[in-house]
């Protein structure tokens, strides 16, 4: 058996650069927990409801439990990997130990895109919210793009700053946000049935028959979309073993109990034609229970979650695209470390104007299905990478931080829902979905034919493990 | 024993270069669909000849609820009535298949090439 930890020295392009500067190691596990529920807590104050439309409002709970499953799935499988292949950059360097360098490219890009756009969907959402104060307040005519250009410009300089700071306001804010939703599930009085919510008039049976359920899959993930970003931050984490899996799973337990409350209380309190399509539906479901104090809540919680999400987006798709520049996937030139901040500014700023001008078209369900795509594909690699892991390292052959049970069922049932999801966004979005399928076949075309070129093989690979089976 | 591969140093401009090409690439994905008018859930709608709560099929609750968030059975009506098409063209269906199918196939079998070469330096050098 051989140790798994990662071999610096066979790092011969680090050993060709004695001046590379290194992320700083200042995070802890409320860190991890602040990155995780941060990006992903946005998705109860938007984004959920979508599912609603596609299958009802009980099409969507059934979708947010199946959903679960295929976290299950991926955390399970996770673990494993992740808790083995201890290097830095996550998913991505999964693939580069295991699957090599094309799946490697392919999975940094998911993971760039799926932050990139949710980012973008969390300025469009700080942009409606302030739209809809504006009316509320009797000025119809506010244009809130510089407004959101202000808090991305202000979360990029914090970004730039340094990590600990950004992830620090990142807890205070999504911790806040957390407690809005915990306080207006209270104010509905969910102990008095009828009182204020009014499920037994609400909930109908399913609109659209089982179809609309599995269509309602789709936009399920979004209760959950990003939790697996957690280990972007490896190589910043004071204590990887420990805060990693703290922080992760103290994060879904979040997550599970914001999702049984959201859903809760806006089926309660919208019909599921309104709900279906709402841009902020905690908001107004707040504003139906008739409270200001509520709403008031309420609107600084879908603000605080709007920009914690933003604010944890920057922070992953800048370390997935700047491990990319490093290992030359992308080019070198955003490999580079801030000399003072030790922050991955050059790959900080260079995704900023994208999202922004992405959050400008304004088409919320179309970003946030771009956002899930990416984020479907990667789930799609998971598997496929699971199976190989095992085959060419059969246990007993490294050391492994944690051995999942049932090999290879939760691969089988993360790929049938993995290729349910996909059949899902087929129902209604399939031009989108081809659209992204052609992107990810030309970059891969692009990969292989050019950038590859640039890339040092050997690099690639800085585990202390033997020789895998079969090559 | 095949020499060890040493990359080519990318000049400034062409680092540039690749970054505005996948930038380009990532709006051609993005908006050409924005563009050629197909995005957008593929929808039905069918409105009443009479547009009422009751003729959209509200409840006594939700008519209260609706009127909450401010609608009237006229400006809720489009909201209602707009109706997911779940109706499944096999051909376009198959044709998705075969490109996701496909692209996954492209990736597992050049990344394994690829990855030879990476295992072949990074173990018998």
């Amino acid at each position: 058996m051989v140790d798994q930890t990662s071999n610096p020295a066979a790092v011969s392009g680090a050993a060709a650069e004695p001046d590379r500067v290194g992320l700083l190691r200042v995070l802890g596990p409320v860190h991890v927990w602040a990155l995780g529920v941060g990006i992903v807590l946005v998705g109860e104050f938007m984004g959920w409801n979508f599912s609603v439309g596609k299958g009802g409002a009980m099409g969507a709970l059934i979708a947010c439990w199946v959903i679960g499953l295929l976290y299950t799935c991926v955390a399970m499988i996770d673990s494993e990997v992740t808790s083995t292949v201890a290097a830095a950059g996550g998913q991505y360097a999964q693939a580069k130990h295991i699957m090599g360098p094309l799946m490697a490219f392919n999975v940094g890009l998911y993971l760039v895109m799926a932050y990139t756009m949710l980012e973008a969907a969390d300025a469009l959402i700080v942009g409606d919210l302030l739209t809809i104060l504006a009316e509320q307040t009797g000025y119809d005519a506010l244009d809130p793009k510089p407004f959101v250009i202000l808090i991305i410009s202000m979360l990029a300089f914090l970004n730039y700053r340094g990590v600990f700071m950004t992830l620090t306001l990142n807890f205070i804010i999504t911790a806040a946000a957390f407690v809005t939703i915990v306080i207006l599930f209270v104010g509905v009085q969910p102990w008095t049935a009828g009182a204020v919510l009014k499920h037994s008039d609400l909930l109908t049976d399913l609109p659209y028959g089982w179809i609309g359920v599995i269509a309602a899959f789709q936009f399920g993930i979004w209760y959950y979309l990003g939790i697996e970003g957690t280990c972007q931050a490896a190589e910043e984490v004071r204590s990887p073993s420990r805060s990693l899996p703290l922080g992760t799973m103290t994060g879904i337990m979040t997550l599970l109990i914001a999702a049984t409350l959201t859903w809760y209380v806006c089926s309660g309190l919208l019909p599921w034609e309104y709900l279906g399509q709402a841009t902020v539906p905690l908001y107004d479901a707040a504003r139906m229970t008739g409270s200001t104090t509520l709403q008031v809540f309420l609107f600084v919680g879908t603000l605080f979650a709007a920009t914690a999400s933003a604010n944890g987006c920057i922070n992953d798709a800048s370390r997935a695209w700047f491990s990319m520049g490093r290992d030359r996937y992308m080019p070198h030139w955003f490999g580079a470390v801030h000399p003072r901040y030790r922050t991955p500014y050059r790959s900080i700023l260079f995704l900023i104007p994208i999202a922004v001008s992405f959050a400008f078209t304004g088409l919320l369900d179309q970003v946030i299905t771009f956002s899930i795509l990416s984020g479907l594909l990667g789930y799609t690699f998971m598997p496929i990478n699971m199976i190989m892991f095992r085959r060419k390292w059969p246990l007993g052959s490294i050391r492994r931080g944690y051995v999942h049970p049932f090999h290879p069922i939760p691969a089988i049932v993360l790929m049938l829902l993995c290729i349910t999801t996909f059949f899902a966004t087929y129902l209604g979005f399939g031009t989108q979905l081809l659209a992204m399928m052609l992107f990810y076949v030309v970059v891969s075309l692009w990969f292989s034919m050019h950038r590859y070129k640039y890339v040092r093989r050997a690099d690639q690979f800085t585990m202390n493990w033997p020789k895998p089976q079969g090559y | 024993m095949k020499p060890r591969y040493e990359p080519p140093k990318q000049s400034g401009a062409g680092q540039f270069f690749d970054s505005a090409f996948l930038l380009v690439l990532v709006y051609v994905a993005l908006f050409t669909p924005l563009i050629l008018g197909l995005t957008g859930a593929g929808s039905t709608n069918v409105m009443p000849d009479t547009v009422s709560w009751e003729t959209l099929e509200q409840n006594e609750v939700m008519q209260g609820q609706w009127e909450k968030l401010g609608y009237t059975p006229d400006t809720a009506a489009e909201i209602i009535t707009t109706k997911f098409d779940y109706s499944i063209d096999p051909l376009m269906l198959l044709l998705t298949a075969a490109v996701i199918i496909g692209y996954f196939v492209f990736l597992v079998r050049v990344s394994d090439k690829e990855y030879r070469d990476v295992i072949a330096e990074k173990f018998d050098h």
